[in-house]
């Protein structure tokens, strides 16, 4: 009988040790294919609108996180015409007395890339259209188009990390 | 076991320590195969052969091929496609395989549910085989992103985004799979290494599985005759070959396999060399650019239907969105076939064309998974949207009826 219970003891304990140790192996399985370091790092990137020659009415494109981001500085008259439509001031990045777009410029309907023609964004995938707010108006996309994560610090934007203006923003289209 | 004296050294020698002979024998020439089969039965052997065909081509196109986002499009499109020595006939090899060999799958999966052979202590089969479906799937999606084209660079972007779960936003679990924030070199590497060994090693597994599954219930027949195989085996091997309902694997049921394997490779190299370019999209000699998305992207036809259903609903529904609805179907359309057995009412295995209400059953679905296919491929506007919709939902309503058009047909013969 102690016999009995010696071999239980010792089939318990093997059993035990397997398990931790396949446990901490899946652990570090897990992290082997986390995101490098110098990959996170490089999941920052600064915009300085002071120095980024922005004309109203006409987007400039920025890669970030491998994603392209639209930035517009909106015109009077895209000014106007997105509050006629009822757009909350927290639609648009509002810095001193500019108003921007600020998207992420992926289509919401399939994750195609839409070019800017004049008055509004044109998909060529499947013909769906956003305003100058980013607004979808035309075609399949089901929702306008996604703000990033960025922080604001006087004129320089920070894409990646979180500040209450991106919070706002991202909030006002949900 | 006493020691063996014969020598090393002689063919009486390994066989004392091999048993080669005994082995044979009950892998090949007593392992029994029924007499009632048509060309269909031939396929097992055929998809074989053709994953044989992927092992052999992919070792060729391995020796030159780079996984570094900066290399591998010229490491196929310039080295293995230009410099190597038949670089083009083993890269078309394995791109029309790879494309031939779901063809195959699909016709030995349907085959399997037109005679019933999933049943009645054949669910193993059944499942081991969804196994290797699913396996062969992910081969071939992880295999479609390595030569870095257009093509290969959204497909990956696409399908790992779908892990970002819709509207769930599940935050992380995307860049985990990818290894960072887009589809990248770490996600090319890990992709490759999926590729070229655990995948494969995986796949060789369930096949031996899938054998071995086999070996306790036998193939299934035309007629689903059940089979005293014990019986009919001692007739086959006292002479009565004539009257014996059964066949030895090798030499019998092999040389008509032969025949069909046969006719498949002419089929498959007269692909190769004249007809490489389904295989081949245009798209993907591109290379990949993650700021430009090429202006349709569509998936290679074996997933289309499943690609359909991901799309087919395409506005809100019972307070979900569309894109979350499209995400729950597609996830489903991946693993209802799995449970295929436990949806079959019916107690009798019979081929479909013995029992009516299955039969409509069995086409209509065939019809329904051909349509999607089609509209997969086509853009999503207009017209395209709603045959996708109804289509998608006449898939779900399929499975849905399933019990009860089995039950119905075994009523019918007064099996219940």
């Amino acid at each position: 009988m102690s016999n009995t219970n010696r071999r239980d003891f010792l089939g318990m304990s093997f059993a035990a040790v397997a398990a931790v140790g396949g446990a901490a192996s899946l652990v570090g399985m897990k992290q082997a294919w986390d995101p490098l370091p110098s990959v996170l790092a490089a999941g920052f990137t600064t915009i300085d609108l002071a120095k980024a020659e922005l004309k109203p009415g006409e987007p400039k494109t920025f890669k970030w996180r491998g994603k392209p981001i639209f930035v517009l500085e909106m015109t009077k008259e895209q000014i106007a015409d997105a509050d006629a439509e009822g757009l909350p001031k927290e639609y648009h990045l509002n810095i001193g007395d500019k108003t921007y777009t600020l998207v992420i410029g992926i289509c919401t309907h399939l994750g195609c890339i839409p070019a800017w023609k004049g008055i509004k964004w044109k998909c060529a995938c499947h013909g769906g259209e956003f305003n100058p707010s980013g607004k979808q108006i035309f075609g399949p996309p089901p929702k306008p188009f996604v703000v990033p994560p960025f922080k604001v610090e006087g004129q320089v934007l920070t894409l990646g990390e979180t500040g209450p203006e991106s919070t706002a923003m991202i909030a006002a289209r949900a | 076991m006493a020691l063996i004296n014969e020598s090393f050294f002689s063919a009486e020698g390994l066989e004392k320590r091999l048993a080669g002979k005994k082995f044979w024998k009950v892998m090949m020439t007593e392992y029994w195969i029924p007499k009632d089969i048509n060309f269909l039965w031939a396929l097992g052997v055929v998809l074989a052969t053709t994953f044989s065909i992927l092992i052999i081509s992919g070792i060729f196109l391995l020796m030159y091929y780079k996984p570094d986002t900066a290399l591998a499009f010229d490491s196929v499109n310039y080295t293995i496609m230009q410099e190597v020595s038949y670089g083009w006939l083993f890269r078309h090899m394995h791109g029309v395989a790879a494309s031939v060999v779901f063809l195959i799958i699909y016709i030995h999966m349907f085959t399997g549910i037109y005679y019933g052979s999933y049943k009645k202590g054949r669910e193993m089969i059944w499942i081991s085989g969804m196994l290797l479906f699913v396996t062969f799937s992910a081969e071939g999606f992880s295999g479609y992103m390595l030569p870095w084209g257009q093509m290969s660079y959204w497909a990956a972007a696409v399908i790992t985004n779908l892990f970002a779960g819709g509207s769930l936003e599940a935050w992380g679990l995307v860049e985990w799979i990818r290894g960072g924030f887009t589809v990248g070199d770490a996600t090319l590497t890990r992709f490759f290494m999926l590729h070229v060994f655990l995948i494969p090693v995986v796949i060789i597994g369930v096949i031996v599985l899938h054998f071995y599954t086999l070996r306790i219930p036998h193939v299934n027949n035309q007629i689903s005759d059940d089979i005293d195989y014990d019986a009919e085996a001692e007739k086959y091997l006292a002479g009565n070959k004539r009257e014996s309902k059964v066949i030895p694997f090798w030499p019998v049921f092999l040389s008509k396999d032969f025949a069909v394997l046969g006719i498949f490779l002419i089929f498959y190299f007269y692909l190769v060399f004249f007809n490489f370019e389904f295989a081949m999209d245009p798209v993907n000699f591109d290379p990949a650019n993650s700021m430009k998305t090429p202006t349709h992207i569509y998936p290679e036809w074996y997933f289309l239907w499943s690609y359909e259903t991901l799309r087919g609903p395409f506005f809100d529904m019972f307070g979900m969105k569309a894109g979350d609805i499209g995400l729950m179907i597609f996830g489903l359309a991946q693993v209802i076939f799995v449970v295929f057995p436990f949806l079959d009412k019916d107690p009798d295995v019979l081929p479909a064309h013995k029992r009516p209400k299955f039969f409509i059953w069995f086409w209509v679905m065939i019809v329904d998974l051909l349509v999607l296919s089609v509209y997969g491929k086509l853009p999503p506007i207009g017209a395209n949207s709603w045959i996708g919709f109804t289509f998608t939902a006449l898939f779900l309503l399929l499975w849905v009826s399933l019990p009860f058009v089995t039950k119905s047909d075994a009523k019918a013969r007064g099996a219940l």
